[in-house]
């Protein structure tokens, strides 16, 4: 039986302290719905996406209800679509077709995003999966909640710099394709290395085909708790610092693995992972930057920051991972710019830089994310880019990535609006010295050795 | 039998646990447990209740408990046990 003391400080979570399950993504196999035929492959997707998940707002919002916690969104991640649309999509514009149906079948079962326009060209590209690549900036201007993806490299394969080189050309075209909304596209397509099959985390969630049929899978979040906590060790050392992370990381993972067992059991449907990250939102007292700060940092950026997020990193994980009986996805801290209203001071006072956020993306869980650069960024630059945050998560074997939105019409000083959880971000400095010749030879990174770590 | 936690916050006054009493015994919900403490003006309380024999669905419970709680001036949520039994203890 539950104390008072324990229901009060529970409830001070979620009312105070923003904690809430960030997301409930259903994995959805598209694998049977393949065929030649554009047009009979458009309605199998249709059909299996609303039939699987027609359910999934109205159960989310009966577990909110029962237990008056809040869980913030629904989603669907479903199989990369290159291999969905390899028989029948013979031009880019299929696909553009394609991205259309997905968006509609998001909308009609009320989710928020659906993921999974990805593809994994890390060692080699195959024509379909150029084609769909060739086809984001256009499906990103049409649609309103498909998020795409490619996994350019891993630890095992190398980095296929072809992939890398083009993808800088697409984030720069899906930029002007969506140019008159701050090119709003880009914050909906990363470029990623390592990239796991069961992450539920937009804009990177796809549906891995090592997974089963149909899958739930929740990330949580709470970086307000976190820091709450951290509140309570002020001016003691290390380990009591470690410990009070590791003790509120274990009470919010529960709350996800009792959310995800709810999810998985209403809708008959397993329970793939928990993702014990943290997520931060633009809102008040629900910043990473926040909890570094509180560490006892000056400004997020500063000396020590990397560090601060190490440590963090590492103890929610420990924390978390005897919370739930599976843990997967992208678990860690997530340093997305654009959405952590103290990372949002600190790159306008200008003591946060990029090169500053590229050391601490070896130490957090995913990477560059949700980063404003100048709109006249060459695209080389923005492949020069993606190809140092890859060869980190290569290198360390870890999952890295690249989300950055060269807005188009702005520059130094200026700033994006993106709204809602996306949040807004000051457009950052840019080294500008060329990377072309370097970008322009082609071919692939060999995968590194895997002894004599130095 | 599926226990619920009813947890009340708010500034103290007279009546608070009568009102939210008759509407439990008005709806069929037993009251098992009752726990009860005041902090500096603060009344918190905490009702562990059976639900079962109650004929509304729970949410309906949960949102008319709400509204008498705005009725009070304080804070009533219903919530299922299962929550801070899992956060709570390993």
């Amino acid at each position: 039986m539950p104390s008072l003391h324990e229901v009060v400080e529970t409830n001070e979570m979620f009312e105070k302290d923003n904690l809430d399950v960030r997301t409930i993504t259903l994995g959805i196999s598209l694998l049977s719905c393949i065929d030649s035929d554009l047009e009979v492959l458009k309605k199998n997707i249709y059909e299996t996406i609303t039939t699987t998940a027609k359910d999934l707002v109205k159960v989310g919002k009966e577990i909110e209800s029962d237990y008056a916690i809040p869980i913030v969104n629904k989603r669907i991640s479903i199989t990369p679509l290159a291999f969905i649309g390899a028989s029948a999509c013979k031009t880019k514009e299929d696909y553009v077709e394609l991205a259309i149906v997905l968006d509609q079948a998001a909308k009609d079962v009320g989710v928020n995003f659906i993921g999974g326009f990805s593809a994994i060209p890390a060692k080699g590209m195959t024509r379909s999966e150029e084609l769909l690549i060739r086809s984001i900036p256009q499906a990103m201007a049409k649609t309103d909640c498909l998020c795409a993806s490619v996994n350019v490299g891993s630890t095992k394969t190398g980095i296929n710099m072809d992939a890398v080189k083009l993808m800088g050309e697409i984030v720069k075209e899906t930029a002007i394709a969506t140019k008159d909304h701050d090119s709003i596209g880009c914050s909906k397509l990363v470029v990623l290395c390592n990239a796991p099959d069961d992450n539920p985390f937009m804009a990177g969630a796809f549906h891995g085909v090592t997974e089963t049929d149909n899958v739930i899978n929740v990330g949580v979040s709470g970086p307000g708790v976190i820091n709450e906590a951290i509140q309570t060790v002020k001016g003691k050392d290390f380990t009591a610092l470690c410990e009070i992370i590791k003790q509120t990381s274990f009470k919010v993972t529960r709350l996800g693995q009792l959310v995800a067992q709810e999810a998985s059991k209403r809708l008959n449907i397993p329970f793939g992972i928990l993702d014990l990250s943290l997520a931060p939102t633009p809102a008040i007292g629900d910043s990473i930057a926040e909890i570094l700060e509180s560490m006892g940092l000056e400004e997020v950026g500063c000396p020590g920051t990397t560090a601060a997020l190490a440590l963090l990193n590492d103890q929610v994980k420990k924390g978390g991972i005897m919370a739930s009986s599976s843990v997967g996805g992208l678990s860690g801290a997530f340093i997305p710019v654009s959405e952590d209203q103290n990372m949002i001071n600190a790159a306008a006072s200008g003591g946060l830089c990029i090169e500053k956020l590229e050391a601490m993306t070896c130490v957090c869980s995913v990477g560059l994310d949700m980063i404003a650069i100048p709109g006249d960024t060459e695209a080389t630059t923005i492949a020069g880019i993606i190809a140092d945050e890859a060869a980190i998560g290569m290198v360390n074997a870890k999952t890295t990535a690249v989300r950055i939105i060269p807005v188009i019409g702005k520059t130094l000083g200026d700033s994006a609006e993106f709204g809602g959880l996306l949040g807004f971000a000051p457009i950052m400095k840019v080294n500008t010295k060329s990377c072309a010749e370097f970008i322009n030879r082609g071919g692939r990174i060999p995968a590194p050795i895997h002894s004599f770590k130095n | 039998m599926e226990k619920s936690i009813i947890s009340v916050v708010g500034k103290d006054r007279v009546g608070i646990i009568a009102r939210i009493c008759s509407y439990l015994a008005d709806n069929d919900v037993n009251i098992l447990d009752i726990t009860q403490t005041i902090v500096g003006g603060l009344f918190q309380m905490m009702m562990i209740c059976d639900t079962d024999k109650c004929t509304k669905e729970f949410h309906v419970v949960a949102e008319e408990l709400h509204g008498v709680g705005d009725e009070l001036g304080v804070q009533i949520k219903l919530q299922k046990e299962e929550i801070f039994e899992k956060m709570q203890r390993i």
